[in-house]
């Protein structure tokens, strides 16, 4: 522990570009293309202050004003979900959008705090370090909140399955979600892993984070009170992640172009998980009035976040950090993003407390300065000024561009070109060959081979996992009160219609959510697209949120925190639009939870909701014809909304024994699922299906239609089931009853063995990532 | 009855083993890595985890914790024929055991190299331990496994001892998960009080938060509680 001592190292200040270095020598060239900051922008950092930036100055702008930390191309649009929330929407929140992550009121004094984030570019450069770090950063958000992190979930995309490059770093993203996951004690709950050629050389990492605490336990990132002290604690800054957020984050790879391997940072999930524990002992004695983690774009952040968010400004000694390399400049120390460390502000009394908890646990802690009531923030090199800025000119007032939009010029002929030419399969002995491709299809296989690298137990309140459609984890052990959560993207149809995409998996994640028996109350979002730069992308983000934030008012669930990664996209080829929600729901009860498999054979099972021929965009037109084009199906969100009406109030009265969401793969990928899930089988016949809603039962089995699922409830109790749903308003559909042989039998089509339909699940990934 | 927990730093089950303790009806009393004070406890467990962040080789550097030097010094020596004090070590807490060589045999990295999550069938092949003795003789159980570096290791000389002396406690059932040594899921000193057990009965100890099954099949397990119970009940005996 050195809490005033500075580094000894041989550098001295004297060669430093300090504020009075600045002054003096006002026409020094300054590297700030170098560093991503476009000349508008840097002449806007000299109005600004009124001379040249000094060269620690240049460097906390031009990381905080990246398109990663400062949303410049996004914020204009992101105002939507401030604007389109109700007061009746906003009545559970405790903490909205623009912190760290939002907390929601759950009830009986609990809340919880949620949040996902991209790491995508350093996954696609150091595949096991960028994801391990992904976790680290999105796990520190939330315990700056105040939080205890509880579970963490991964939507994962990759280019081709078959590609060299997806084998290259999906094992990798695989063992760095895993290992820093596993190394914290959070329990993977859930994700998605998708495979799609436009996320080649652009994978998609997303990480999301379940903090659970006392509405009494909320913490806020910022530095109030002249006097108080701020703390750095942690692990020693090194010279890893200098200039994530600019370079990696916030530029386009270029094929052939130089790799950026050491801007990726590399993570110690050991110094993490102390970090935790040593974070939640300092909460809860009280010695806390500030807290912020160091993320993207490191102690230029945290320093002019909390500055900025307090009531005045803030000196600091930079001399004072303990470093990994004592030869690091002030600006490198400024830009590093080492991992593991967090930043506190303490009032003088309370340090000795404080040093004494960071003792116990082995945090190094160092007292860099102190708030003070200047507005400015102040930066000392050895004694000597580096850093004389306003701080919300760093953190908050930041360039913000109204980027030129424009539809894509394909787009017409793409979504004019229909799947109906596509040949499709008639006898029933077609179907259930069509059946054992799809079901090991890249799309739709099991997805075990990653899963089972994920603890999903520690911690002993796993209620529900994956493959289920959300994870559940039980808050309260006393009352058994909990939250499930389920996180949904789906690019294709963000691709045909990036407005109708969104309100999809909007619907997709709600949905998954009421299955459970969760009602679901909160998002969370995490916007993955190409370059701001490119105006058909642009059109496709607005779109993207326009959609989003309408459809949260439709469903009346507000939207508390995200974040936005563009720069997908390798030369001029951008990934498809993809939005991934991140959905909370809630639940008195845990023991009252439905699984999305039947448990025991002799139960009827209904059809929820409407079928229509909707093929564009699904999984059966990619896997068997590669073919993307026309219309995504219809969603209607009145719809989901009384069908996720009577799964919650199933669930709650004890009706359901089973209940899965009808999504990718259709009806037929559902019911196998839900055989497969417990090992149980299904006799069903699709010919009230077919005759109801006018379907050959290939668009019966394999049709995306939204706002649909499949149940099962108690034997004997399928008339009063019916009634229910008719009360509800929500059209039920007997298919059939589960069996007592391990077996899918559809009517007059196919019977095939749950055991040969496992195999067919099982064998693609192991096959292909298993050396 | 009071069982101590020790938590070292980068330990992350143990809430899991105090709550399979309470459940059983013990009093979990939390031990911590820096303190020799074994605080009067009537057994330990060693939790699942990452001490030390498993730097070295796992449970290399906790086992020179000083809450170790106490557990070594009750526990006794391994070959020794007088019970010491009962050891539970669970995954991390067995790699922590055979460093401290209250153990025979070692733990390495997994045969197919990934960290591997699983609902593992065990048969429970000696009851006569401080820890199993609520099982039937070659009772088949289900808990959680869940380890990176869970292969069983040792020459075969003390392979040999050990199933000559039935020492072997548990063994894996329905494909080996780690690449172990005759499929060695868990061993115990000579007294049968320390055992040590690469899979996790603390997280089947409660229905609705361990694997679906247990191992008759039914769709509710708590198979993992009873290796808190029997030492409850050693300890009203002893």
């Amino acid at each position: 522990m050195t809490a005033e001592s500075s580094n000894d190292t041989a550098a001295s200040a004297a060669c430093h570009d300090t504020v009075e270095r600045a002054v003096q020598a006002p026409d020094v060239d300054q590297p700030w293309a170098e560093l991503g900051l476009k000349a508008d922008e840097y002449a806007r950092i000299r109005e600004i202050l009124g001379r040249r930036p000094t060269s620690c100055e240049l460097a906390m702008y031009s990381v905080m004003w990246s398109e990663h930390c400062s949303y410049k191309s996004s914020k204009v649009h992101l105002r939507q979900f401030g604007e389109k929330v109700t007061d009746e929407m906003r009545e559970k929140l405790l903490v909205g959008m623009g912190e760290n992550a939002g907390v929601v009121d759950i009830g009986r004094g609990w809340a919880v705090t949620f949040k996902i984030e991209s790491h995508n570019h350093p996954s696609y450069v150091e595949p096991h370090q960028g994801a391990a770090t992904g976790v680290g950063g999105i796990v520190r958000d939330i315990m700056s909140m105040g939080a205890r992190p509880v579970a963490v979930m991964d939507p994962l995309r990759f280019g081709a399955i078959d590609h060299p490059d997806t084998a290259r770093v999906l094992p990798g993203i695989v063992s760095g979600v895993g290992s820093y996951g596993n190394c914290l004690g959070l329990p993977n709950i859930g994700g998605e892993v998708a495979f799609d050629p436009c996320y080649q050389g652009n994978p998609l990492v997303n990480v999301l984070c379940l903090g659970t605490l006392r509405h009494g336990d909320i913490h806020l990132a910022q530095a109030s009170g002249a006097g108080n002290l701020v703390v750095l604690f942690g692990a020693r800054t090194g010279g890893d992640g200098i200039g994530g957020a600019s370079i990696l984050a916030s530029e386009t790879f270029e094929e052939g172009g130089p790799t950026k391997r050491p801007s990726v940072q590399v993570g110690d999930p050991f110094a993490e998980k102390v970090l935790i524990e040593c974070c939640l002992d300092l909460f809860a004695a009280k010695v806390v009035t500030g807290i912020q983690d160091l993320g993207a774009a490191g102690l230029s952040c945290a320093f002019s976040e909390l500055a900025s968010n307090g009531d005045g400004g803030m000196q600091v000694h930079l001399d004072r950090a303990p470093l990994r390399d004592p030869s690091l400049r002030p600006e490198e120390i400024l830009m590093s993003e080492s991992q593991e460390r967090m930043m506190a502000v303490v009032r003088p009394a309370d340090l000795a407390a404080f040093l004494q908890i960071t003792d116990k646990w082995d945090v190094e802690a160092t007292v860099m300065g102190q708030v003070t009531d200047t507005g400015r923030l102040e930066v000392l090199w050895h004694g000597q000024t580096v850093v004389d800025v306003p701080p919300r000119t760093v953190a908050h007032e930041g360039p913000v561009y109204n980027r030129p939009m424009a539809r894509p010029e394909r787009l017409d002929e793409v979504r004019s070109d229909t799947p109906d030419r596509l040949p499709r399969p008639g006898t029933g002995e077609e179907l259930l060959a069509l059946l054992l491709r799809m079901v090991g299809s890249p799309g739709l296989c099991s997805r075990s081979w990653v899963t089972t690298q994920y603890d999903r137990y520690v911690r002993g309140n796993t209620a529900l996992a994956q493959p289920d459609d959300a994870g559940m984890i039980r808050v309260d052990e006393a009352s058994g009160l909990g939250v499930a959560l389920s996180t949904d993207g789906n690019g294709r149809f963000g691709a045909l219609d990036p407005r109708e995409g969104a309100r999809i998996v909007l619907a997709e994640a709600y949905r998954n959510v009421a299955v459970t028996g969760a009602q679901p109350m909160a998002v969370t979002d995490c916007l993955n697209f190409g370059s701001p730069e490119d105006p058909a992308v642009m059109w496709q983000f607005e779109q993207a949120v326009s959609g989003l934030a309408d459809g949260c008012r439709e469903l009346g669930i507000p939207v508390t925190g995200g974040n936005v990664s563009f720069y997908n996209q390798t030369g001029t080829t951008a990934i498809h639009p993809t939005p991934v929600v991140g959905m909370l729901g809630v639940i008195d009860d845990v023991a009252h939870r439905v699984p999305s498999g039947w448990r025991e054979p002799g139960l009827p099972v209904y059809l929820l909701g409407t079928t229509r021929e909707e093929l564009a965009g699904s999984e059966w037109a990619w896997a068997e014809h590669g073919h993307l084009g026309g219309v995504p199906p219809v969603v209607d969100l009145d719809t989901e909304r009384l069908l996720a009406d009577v799964l919650v109030a199933g669930a709650r009265e004890g009706f359901l024994s089973c209940a899965h969401d009808l999504s990718e793969g259709g009806l037929v990928q559902a019911l196998v699922e839900s055989c497969l899930r417990f090992g149980v089988g299904l006799e069903c016949d699709l010919e009230s299906l077919c005759r109801r809603d006018d379907l050959s039962p290939f668009v019966a089995l394999f049709s995306e239609s939204t706002s649909r699922a499949v149940v099962s409830v108690p034997a004997g109790t399928g008339g009063l089931w019916e009634n229910f749903c008719a009360e509800h308003g929500v059209p039920a559909l007997r298919l059939g009853t589960t069996s007592s042989r391990p077996s899918l039998d559809v009517e007059g089509l196919f019977a095939v063995p749950l055991a040969d339909l496992k195999v067919a699940s099982e064998a693609l990934l192991p096959t292909l990532f298993e050396h | 009855m009071r069982i101590g927990v020790v938590t070292f730093p980068g330990s992350l089950d143990e809430v899991d083993a105090a709550r399979a303790v309470r459940l059983a009806g013990g009093e979990a009393v939390a031990l911590w890595h820096g303190d020799d004070d074994l605080h009067g406890v009537d057994a330990v467990v060693l939790p699942g985890g990452f001490s030390y962040g498993d730097y070295l080789r796992c449970g290399a550097i906790a086992r020179f914790a000083p809450v170790m030097r106490s557990v070594i010094r009750w526990a006794g020596p391994p070959e020794s024929a007088s019970p010491g004090l009962p050891v539970l070590g669970i995954c991390n807490g067995f790699q922590v055991l055979c460093e401290s060589h209250l153990l025979p045999g070692a733990l390495v990295r997994n045969d197919h190299r990934k960290f591997v999550c699983r609902d593992q069938r065990l048969r429970i092949e000696r009851n006569n331990t401080r820890w199993t003795s609520r099982y039937g003789d070659g009772e088949e159980i289900v808990v959680p496994l869940k380890n990176g570096e869970g292969g069983f290791v040792a020459d075969v000389p003390t392979l040999d001892h050990l199933e000559s002396e039935g020492r072997v406690v548990a063994r894996y059932l329905g494909g080996n998960p780690n690449g172990s040594y005759r499929d060695i899921a868990g061993v115990s000193n000579a007294t049968g009080t320390v055992v040590g057990l690469m899979p996790h009965p603390e997280h089947a100890v409660e229905e609705g938060f361990g694997p679906d099954r247990d191992a008759a099949g039914r769709l509710t397990n708590t198979d993992g509680l009873r290796f808190f119970t029997s030492v409850l009940e050693g300890v009203l005996t002893a």
